[in-house]
């Protein structure tokens, strides 16, 4: 379908051109859409598209470098901040992210995580949280929460059987080579406007070289807790908020 | 292949010495590894000369997994890199070597190997030829393999190594030995600055508003487009049975051929020399790819009056290879010892003095002699 927007209209907001013209894959109401475009449209107001390299993971944004128009790698499922760390070693002065799922980042990718974090690397780390593992069909994810109900844990997480939900955000801040660490959500304008503002001192951090800059996003999986997207932000609200508060976590002493 | 160009004066370097020099002298630009005896000297000799060439990442990994990933992204940027590991260490690369065949990323893998399985033992092997010449890793791959059997080749098959990986966007494998990885031994060191880079206009470096993004994936989930990636590595490996490399030592008059890569056969020289002496004529045939394998090499020298002995560091695995070349035209016999054993040239002449006996009294009754 084609439109034609007439001379005298002003364009006041508009896809940037940091994102590709591929249809996304996401489930209707999933977050991953939404800190796919916040993060391209920093990358595009800051000007670093043609600087900026990104990492893929294994899991629901799999997908990521079809959507995001800058180079990108796809990294073996957990090893995208090995694979971030091998780029931005080789290409100091350039802009390097990885985008990561909970499964990803903080199950099969833990040693990864924390040694790339006290390395200090210069790369900004994105963290998804919704809790489970989407891509494939489900299932319990480090993060998913006590007596969460998954296609693995069927009578919900027996914490005592299958471990805590793992706040590795938290985990990571202690380290010192951690420099910037905060947690973020997408599901309302003004909780995307913060995220936005993190990308963007993420970023900045990174071209003066100053450590690794850890985001989470916590978001729902509508699909995989089997709710109606507006059920699903409601009880990502009530439930995972509480167990993974929103906020900094770790801030720089200038940014006091 | 392309001639390398070395030092006039030699130097007397254990071979992984000479390999860490090499790799800096061939233009590495990174090199991420983790340690593990016997080949630990590559990564301390590379730290200890970082502040030489602060060009050069040198990085110490938490894990093999996290060396491996860190080349694939390295190389994806598309720098020269390596890695380096001994055998339960090069197991846990295997996700990622299979990761970068499928991305046709190059880079430069040793491993210098130890007997196995398990942790095994720290003493030299050649167990891991299967991993290495058929795959290691899952899906239809396959890794360029270099076998060195000297200190010098523990040098020159890095240039040779990343000459070939960057010609066909494949990691290439150096297999070496603990052996030869602790040995010493006089080298001519290759030159610095004497092996050209290829371009790499599909490395993600930042894309440019003059072209469509780069991305390095694997992924390729409709069926039918994953099925023409792998038709074309397979196409790559078709064309890469050009680099075929061999060394053939006595084999025109020979009627007892020992076959055996690196270490092994430096010890079947020795044999051949004993075996000359007695008035057994035997030649020695040395792969030193071992993929793409010279089929076509050995089987020219296969027929009803000739023998084949395979000599391996281990319980016989370059042997089936030995004996699809042979294609039953010849007896093909296997001597190994494994698990960080090895073979003397006593025990191989034993076989060889059996083999020559039973050859005597074949041929005289089919009546080839």
């Amino acid at each position: 379908m084609s439109m034609t927007i007439s001379d005298n209209m002003e364009t006041v907001y508009q896809k940037p051109a940091t994102l590709t013209e591929t249809p996304m894959h996401y489930c209707p109401g999933c977050g991953h859409g939404v800190v796919h475009r916040v993060l391209m449209e920093v990358i595009e107001e800051m000007g670093i598209a043609e600087q900026t390299i990104g990492v893929a993971p294994v899991g629901c944004s799999v997908f990521a470098y079809h959507y995001m128009n800058v180079d990108m790698q796809a990294a073996p499922h957990g090893r995208a901040s090995a694979v971030a760390t091998g780029v931005r070693r080789v290409l100091p002065e350039k802009y390097v992210y990885s985008y990561q799922g909970d499964g990803d980042l903080a199950a099969i990718g833990t040693g990864e995580t924390i040694h790339t974090v006290n390395r200090g690397e210069n790369i900004l780390m994105v963290f998804v949280n919704n809790g489970i593992y989407g891509m494939t069909g489900g299932q319990m994810a480090p993060t998913s929460l006590c007596g969460m109900v998954t296609s693995t844990s069927p009578y919900g997480r027996d914490e005592h059987v299958m471990g805590h939900p793992l706040k590795i955000t938290e985990m990571i801040a202690q380290l010192p080579g951690a420099y910037y660490v905060a947690r973020h959500a997408v599901h309302t304008p003004t909780a995307v406007r913060k995220l936005k503002k993190a990308f963007k001192t993420s970023f900045e951090m990174q071209k003066q070289k100053k450590g690794t800059c850890f985001i989470e996003v916590v978001s729902n999986c509508p699909s995989g807790w089997k709710m109606t997207p507006v059920e699903a932000n409601d009880w990502m609200e009530k439930n995972m908020f509480p167990y993974y508060p929103l906020g900094d976590i770790k801030v720089p002493a200038t940014m006091k | 292949m392309s001639e390398i160009q070395h030092d006039e004066t030699p130097k007397l370097m254990k071979g992984n010495e000479a390999l860490a020099e090499a790799s800096l002298r061939a233009g590495l630009q990174a090199y991420f590894g983790y340690p593990i005896t016997p080949q630990s000297e590559i990564l301390e000799y590379l730290a200890e000369k970082a502040p030489e060439h602060t060009e050069v990442v040198v990085l110490q990994a938490e894990s093999e997994i996290a060396a491996i990933n860190m080349v694939y992204g390295a190389s994806g940027a598309g720098a020269r890199v390596m890695t380096t590991s001994s055998s339960p260490g090069i197991s846990l690369m295997q996700e990622g070597i299979s990761y970068m065949a499928a991305s046709e990323l190059p880079c430069v893998i040793a491993n210098v190997q130890r007997g196995g399985p398990g942790l095994g033992t720290i003493q030299p092997a050649q167990g891991d030829y299967f991993q290495a010449t058929k795959g290691g890793g899952h899906g239809d791959y396959h890794m360029i393999v270099l076998a060195p059997s000297s200190v010098q080749e523990m040098a020159d098959f890095v240039f040779d190594g990343f000459r070939l990986a960057e010609e066909y966007r494949m990691p290439a494998m150096i297999l070496a030995d603990g052996a030869l990885g602790q040995m010493m031994e006089k080298v001519y060191l290759p030159k610095a600055g004497t092996l050209p880079k290829k371009e790499t206009p599909w490395a993600t470096v930042g894309k440019t508003a003059s072209r469509e993004r780069n991305y390095i994936t694997s992924l390729h989930i409709e069926s039918e487009k994953m099925e023409t990636v792998n038709l074309h590595l397979q196409d790559t490996y078709r064309k890469l049975k050009q680099e075929v490399r061999c060394e053939l030592t006595n084999t025109a008059d020979a009627d007892i051929f020992l076959v055996a890569f690196g270490l092994s056969a430096r010890i079947c020289n020795k044999v051949m020399d004993i075996a000359r002496a007695k008035g057994i004529n035997v030649g020695v045939i040395r792969p030193i790819t071992l993929y793409p394998f010279p089929y076509d090499i050995i089987a020219s020298f296969a027929g009803p009056a000739k023998m084949f002995l395979t000599v391996e560091m281990n319980a016989g695995q370059m042997v089936e290879d030995v004996r699809l070349a042979v294609n039953g035209k010849s007896p093909v016999y296997f001597k190994g010892r494994m698990g960080g054993m090895i073979p003397t040239p006593e025990e191989i002449m034993l076989e060889v003095e059996a083999m020559s006996e039973k050859q005597q009294n074949l041929n005289q009754s089919a009546g080839y002699l």
